[in-house]
């Protein structure tokens, strides 16, 4: 206890040391809790745009159906399966689809087009595709109408409540064909989706391909995402062989690149951060050293053990990190939150580029308690790392050497 | 009497692979409890290093330190420290306490590092304020004591876990003639009043003839040891 009160006198002994070390520490823990909510929020807003409303965290297909998506490899809907699917602790939400080709027609224009079958109600749980809606009604789950992106609109030269004829190939062989009223307009910001994509009921959908109680993937949304591996391989285990279950990451690798190419390249900027702290704080601890070299030679001699002084020293760096680094978090939370609120939004190139993987181009904050904790867990690591070398001198004290003048 | 220190041949060298330098050759030294004694000699005669070798600081290179019995010399290094906390007092020439605490806080802190019990600390402390004669500087940093006063709060350190003995190598050194009469008084006086065995080094004069013991050491032997009569009372010096 009286090591304690010693220990934390000791570190306002020289306050302009201790002030600049928990500066340099103050400073590091700032830079690098917001470099990496940052590289955080900008993960989790890249993948809630792409994989939260798009494909969904994880898919289920009929094995075989990702290497070969054809209507042929659908599989047969099963509410057995669903429910086992369902019974997932960390499955949130499941929604059956049908996609395939068609050629849409309005008699003057014919334009390729991707078809996805979809559960109104349940698709929308998932990728909130009522929320894209720019005109018209959603879809209701018996209707007979359909929703057209807004670019597609466009390309096929229709309107709200105009009738496009669509045309196929239909469940083994069959042919599929249909005219629907344009009931709704959605828009995408992912081009490909939005230059593309035709939305109907999967009723619809089944009707007009000949492809009853068929469905080509089973799309889910997870309560967390962090468990991704985890949940897939608890259905993989749940489920029969004919069923293959696919994460986001699997169906889409080169995201999955992306991010962690970034998240090692953040990691080094982070390294470097840290790697020029822990020299400065290695520099103060040398002189600190050297400066109370009789003193400590001189507790030696008067029968303080060493682990005892090596203790003491130890206390004092870790209070100096400690400090510093809460004092760090403490400025860091309203800035992390500021940019969370108000994100930073990119322009040029580089906001083309986000554009045309179809989202937002801001960078915003990631709240995540775990930004803060972790790097205050590193630099007090670092701080215990480097308090080494005072307990080594320590270890190796000779009084009588330290109290030589 | 009661033998408190009973060195036996104990040699020092230094520089062995090149010219050998005997700072301590072949010393026998016999102290006995209630001693007074003063280490002296010119500059070199290895004073300094003999206090450190029975004082457990430094190992010697043949003979044999007995300290109320125990062969010190065959302690290891950790042991050591603890034998010094709980059997031998220190007073350096300068520098003995630690900066951060107060007066009283430095002479609590070696009796919280030998485990004395809060109760027993603050007893111990009044009675050695009163004795070192700066009951009002409790509270003062280092920094705010006179070098002199400085002395004295070592002194009630190095008696504050009523050690065997205390050392003092040149505890005047740095002080004037006031203050270094002071010392020697609050010395002399817990010699008496506590029992306490003193073995001090010294270069001043009128330090020595304080002293009732007075060990001479040239070249790293000792070529005389006489007792005095001590001309001063316990109370003060001179009037
Ligand atoms: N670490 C060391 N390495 C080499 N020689 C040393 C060392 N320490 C002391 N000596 C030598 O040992 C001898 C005795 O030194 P010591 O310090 O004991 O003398 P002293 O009587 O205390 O002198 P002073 O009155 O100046 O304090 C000297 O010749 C000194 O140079
Ligand atoms: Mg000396």
């Amino acid at each position: 206890m009286f090591i304690l009160k010693l220990a934390w006198k000791n570190l306002w002994r020289n306050r302009v040391r201790s002030a600049i070390t928990m500066a340099a520490i103050f400073f590091a823990v700032l830079l690098s809790v917001l470099t990496s909510s940052l590289k955080n929020g900008i993960f989790d807003n890249l993948i809630n745009n792409l994989v939260g409303l798009y494909s969904g965290y994880i898919q289920i297909h009929r094995k075989g159906y990702w290497d070969d998506q054809l209507l042929d490899n659908a599989l047969q809907t099963s509410s057995s399966a669903e429910k086992k699917i369902l019974s997932n602790r960390n499955v949130l939400h499941l929604s059956a689809r049908l996609e395939s080709f068609a050629l849409a027609s309005t008699g003057e224009i014919t334009k390729g087009c991707k078809i996805i079958g979809i559960n109104p109600f349940e698709e929308n749980n998932i990728t909130l595709l009522a929320s894209k809606l720019i005109q018209g009604k959603y879809l209701k789950e018996k209707d007979n109408g359909i929703l057209v992106a807004e670019g597609f609109l466009k390309r096929v030269r229709l309107h709200l409540n105009d009738t496009l004829i669509l045309l196929g190939q239909g469940y083994h062989g069959s042919t599929a064909a249909g005219k629907y009223p344009i009931k709704g307009i959605v828009r995408f910001g992912l081009a490909d989706l939005n230059n593309n994509v035709i939305y109907m009921p999967l009723l619809l959908a089944q009707d007009m391909y000949g492809a009853q109680n068929m469905a080509t993937s089973y799309a889910l949304s997870l309560s967390n995402a962090k468990e991704l591996d985890i949940t897939a391989n608890e259905l993989r285990r749940s489920l029969s062989e004919t069923y293959e279950v696919m994460t986001w990451e699997e169906m889409m690798p080169d995201i999955k690149q992306h991010i962690s190419s970034d998240t090692q390249s953040m990691l080094v900027v982070q390294t470097i951060l840290y790697l020029l702290i822990s020299f400065g704080i290695f520099g103060t601890l040398l002189m600190m050293m050297a400066e109370r070299k009789y003193e400590l030679g001189m507790l030696v001699a008067i029968g303080m053990k060493k682990a005892r002084l090596a203790w003491l020293l130890l206390l004092e760096s870790v209070m100096t990190v400690f400090l510093g680094c809460i004092a760090g978090i403490a400025a860091s939370i309203p800035v992390v939150y500021y940019f969370n609120r108000y994100p930073i939004r990119i322009t040029g190139d580089m906001a083309k580029a986000y554009e045309q993987f179809g989202f937002e181009a801001i960078f915003p904050t990631s709240l995540g308690l775990s930004n803060f904790i972790s790097q205050g867990v590193i630099v007090l690591l670092i701080g215990l790392a480097l308090s080494l070398y005072p307990v080594y001198t320590v270890w190796k004290l000779n009084p009588v050497e330290a109290m030589k003048k | 009497m009661k033998t408190v220190i009973d060195a036996h041949n104990i040699s020092k060298v230094y520089n062995k692979d090149k010219i050998p330098v005997y700072a301590i050759n072949n010393v026998h030294l016999h102290i006995e409890l209630g001693e007074f004694t003063a280490l002296v000699g010119p500059s070199g005669s290895g004073k300094t290093t003999l206090l450190n070798l029975i004082g457990g600081l430094d190992t010697p290179d043949a003979g044999k330190i007995e300290i109320n019995g125990t062969d010190i010399t065959a302690l290891r290094s950790n042991e050591l420290i603890d034998f010094r906390l709980k059997n031998i007092g220190f007073v350096f020439q300068s520098f003995n306490l630690i900066p951060v605490l107060t007066a009283e806080e430095n002479v609590a802190f070696i009796m919280e590092l030998q485990g004395m019990s809060k109760a027993e600390r603050q007893n111990r402390i009044k009675t050695l304020f009163g004795q070192i004669g700066l009951e009002d500087k409790l509270n003062s940093r280092p920094s705010q004591l006179s070098g002199g006063q400085q002395q004295r709060v070592a002194v009630a350190r190095a008696l504050a876990s009523k050690p065997q003995f205390v050392l003092a190598d040149e505890p005047t050194a740095n002080l004037d003639t006031a203050s270094a009469n002071k010392l020697m008084d609050i010395m002399a006086l817990l010699n008496k009043e506590e029992q306490m065995t003193f073995i001090f080094s010294t270069h001043d004069p009128r330090v020595i003839e304080r002293a009732r013991r007075v060990i001479t050491l040239v070249d790293g032997s000792i070529v005389s040891d006489t007792a005095q009569v001590n001309i001063y009372s316990t109370n003060g010096h001179e009037k």
